[in-house]
């Protein structure tokens, strides 16, 4: 029999199995489970109806993001249930708006994400954890309400497709672009069931946001998990953060791990990618826009590029620069710590005097909360993970996605551009 | 279980956004939710779904967001059993979390808006009635029915914890 995969191993370790197939299902330990203000609810009268305590105090984090600062009455009742929760059964890992941001840049921000570990949330993009060589998976509330209750969550072992990058990025791609090239490459279904494992040489060369950014969006093609093995970047990363090793355990996938597909993608030949309506699949490379795509909107935030070397990015194209007449520029740091720091180093400055509007951080337009909706008729460019149908508002309008870079520069140019098009 | 009904047909990729857009998720009351039902792929699904309608459609049914507001949208409709051609992952957890029965079948493929079929679960048998014809559908894996057998996820929990 052959090896595993990373993905298999972390599952055979909490489950207490030395040895696991594709297709087996578990009952496994997680060590983090979490809901946001629209899931929660539901996860809570979870544990309320069976009438027990959560497993561990210490293991199960409520993050209202989605619609916070509440937007309206029945947002904050469901706040509210949240927060009651929190105070009821003095839970430690909450926070308010001032404090909070949103969920998946905020874990592993705040150091509460490690290697090894199994993590359940009850938010589609809980993938983005993988980054740091987790198992993370996005579960609906009743899932993570019996994850609450319990301490488990059972799991159908996933195949794994091992994507491997090779050569030199381009000038202006980022982790963004790597992943939607992936995504318009293997569809919206592609590894649906499965785990993404991500490595090669220009994987080992990305950047820890980079990396999150890429797991975040695997589960827009159809994933489980995305993963990336612990690297000197990842160690780096928690170290930053007062974790040492020892406070955690790296796994590696074998070299006879079983894989059911392998695939290699060269970096060099990819450009900035832009995802058009409305699937994230719908992906050309900018030099093959065939017509000027006009914008109303550009939206540079959420849990796929709101940390702060996003924003560092947008930053570099609009300094010096102005957003187009009758194009709206939003940008929103996704957590406090990012706005802090961006603040600090003159981010806010250049985005002010270029006529963009700065939020405290939220999930807001990304999924069309609130904020920046669309109207009929109307495109946003965007750095989010999703452009469906009615995503950002009006079911007719359109949503384009991209890096920051792209958004900034086609904030300025009105029209989806190439970075260069503005930084010359 | 044998389940009879009308269907109403879709493509593929039909995510949770156009199931149950995110403008009405500041409410988990599966009443308001089913007012807004397939409100941004189909306008009038809300209105004229009537009790035991089935849903049928291509691959990757609810892909997208883990909100379970989707599943429980389509539920409170009145929808007895949506079939499709894959799902995704989540949605496909969560369907069978809240106890809305969902299969996996390519009688998509058959089907035209108001044709009428009969689903035998526990078979795993599709019948197209307007023509007789019989599809192959999945069977819900050994462990998945052992939940059902606990009662679903909240009696699973309480014999875990036993209580």
């Amino acid at each position: 029999m052959g090896g595993m995969t990373i993905s298999q191993k972390i599952l055979a370790a909490k489950s207490g199995n030395s040895s696991l197939r594709a297709g087996d299902i578990v009952l496994a330990d997680v060590d983090l489970a979490f809901a946001n203000d629209i899931t929660a609810p539901i996860s809570i009268d979870f544990v309320k109806r069976l009438g027990v305590d959560v497993f561990d105090r210490g293991k199960i984090a409520l993050i209202p993001d989605h619609f916070t600062p509440n937007k309206d009455i029945n947002s904050a009742n469901q706040c509210k249930i949240m927060r009651d929760f929190v105070k009821e059964r003095d839970l430690p890992l909450y926070w308010e708006s001032g404090e909070v941001g949103i969920e998946h840049a905020l874990l592993p921000e705040q150091g509460y994400i490690k290697p090894g570990m199994l993590i359940v949330g009850a938010d589609s993009h809980t993938c983005t954890h993988g980054a740091l060589g987790s198992f993370a998976t996005g579960m609906g509330s009743t899932d993570v309400g019996f994850a609450f209750a319990t301490g488990k969550s059972w799991f159908r072992v996933p195949e794994s497709i091992k994507f491997v990058y090779k050569g030199k990025r381009n000038r202006w791609v980022v982790g963004k672009d790597l992943i939607l090239y992936t995504i318009g490459k293997i569809s919206v279904a592609g590894a649906l069931y499965k785990s993404m494992e991500f490595s090669g040489e220009a994987i080992r060369e990305l950047s820890m946001e980079d990396r999150l950014t890429m797991c975040n969006m695997a589960v827009e093609a159809g994933a489980k998990n995305g993963i990336v093995e612990p690297d000197e970047i990842t160690i780096k990363y928690l170290e930053e953060r007062g974790i040492k090793e020892g406070d955690y355990t790296i796994f590696r996938s074998d070299d006879d791990a079983e894989y059911s597909d392998i695939i290699d993608i060269d970096v060099s030949q990819i450009e900035p990618q832009i995802a058009f309506p409305h699937l994230p699949s719908n992906t050309k490379g900018i030099s093959q826009i065939e017509r000027d795509i006009k914008i109303d909107q550009a939206f540079i935030g959420s849990c796929t590029n709101g940390r702060i070397s996003d924003l560092r990015e947008a930053a570099r194209v609009l300094k010096g620069n102005k957003v187009a007449k009758y194009v709206r520029l939003i940008i929103i740091p996704a957590t406090v710590e990012v706005y802090k720091q961006a603040l600090k180093e003159g981010l806010f400055d250049i985005f002010l005097e270029a006529g963009a509007v700065i939020s405290t951080p939220t999930c807001g337009p990304c999924l069309g909360g609130y904020m920046g909706i669309l109207a009929d008729g109307e495109v946003c460019i965007s750095t989010s993970n999703r452009n469906f149908v009615g995503r950002m508002g009006s079911k007719k309008a359109y949503v384009y996605l991209s890096s920051p870079a792209v958004a900034a520069a086609s904030a300025v140019a009105g029209k989806i551009v190439h970075p260069d098009e503005v930084v010359k | 279980m044998k389940i009879k009904g009308r269907v109403w047909v879709y493509p593929d990729n039909v995510d949770t956004d156009v199931i149950i857009p995110a403008r009405y998720l500041n409410t988990s009351d599966p009443a308001e939710l089913a007012k807004h039902c397939m409100e941004d792929i189909d306008e009038n699904f809300a209105k004229e779904v009537k009790e035991g309608d089935i849903i049928v459609a291509g691959y990757n049914f609810g892909s997208g967001s883990s909100r379970e507001h989707a599943p429980i949208a389509i539920k409170a409709s009145g929808v007895s059993c949506v079939i499709a051609k894959s799902f995704s992952r989540i949605f496909y957890r969560n369907a069978f979390n809240i106890g809305l029965p969902i299969l996996e079948s390519n009688v998509v493929d058959e089907l035209e808006k108001g044709d009428e079929i009969e689903v035998d679960t526990s078979e795993g048998k599709i019948m197209v009635l307007k023509n007789g014809k019989v599809f192959k559908s999945s069977v819900i894996p050994e462990f998945m029915q052992q939940l059902i057998e606990s009662g679903g996820l909240f009696g699973y929990a309480k014999k875990l914890l036993n209580v």
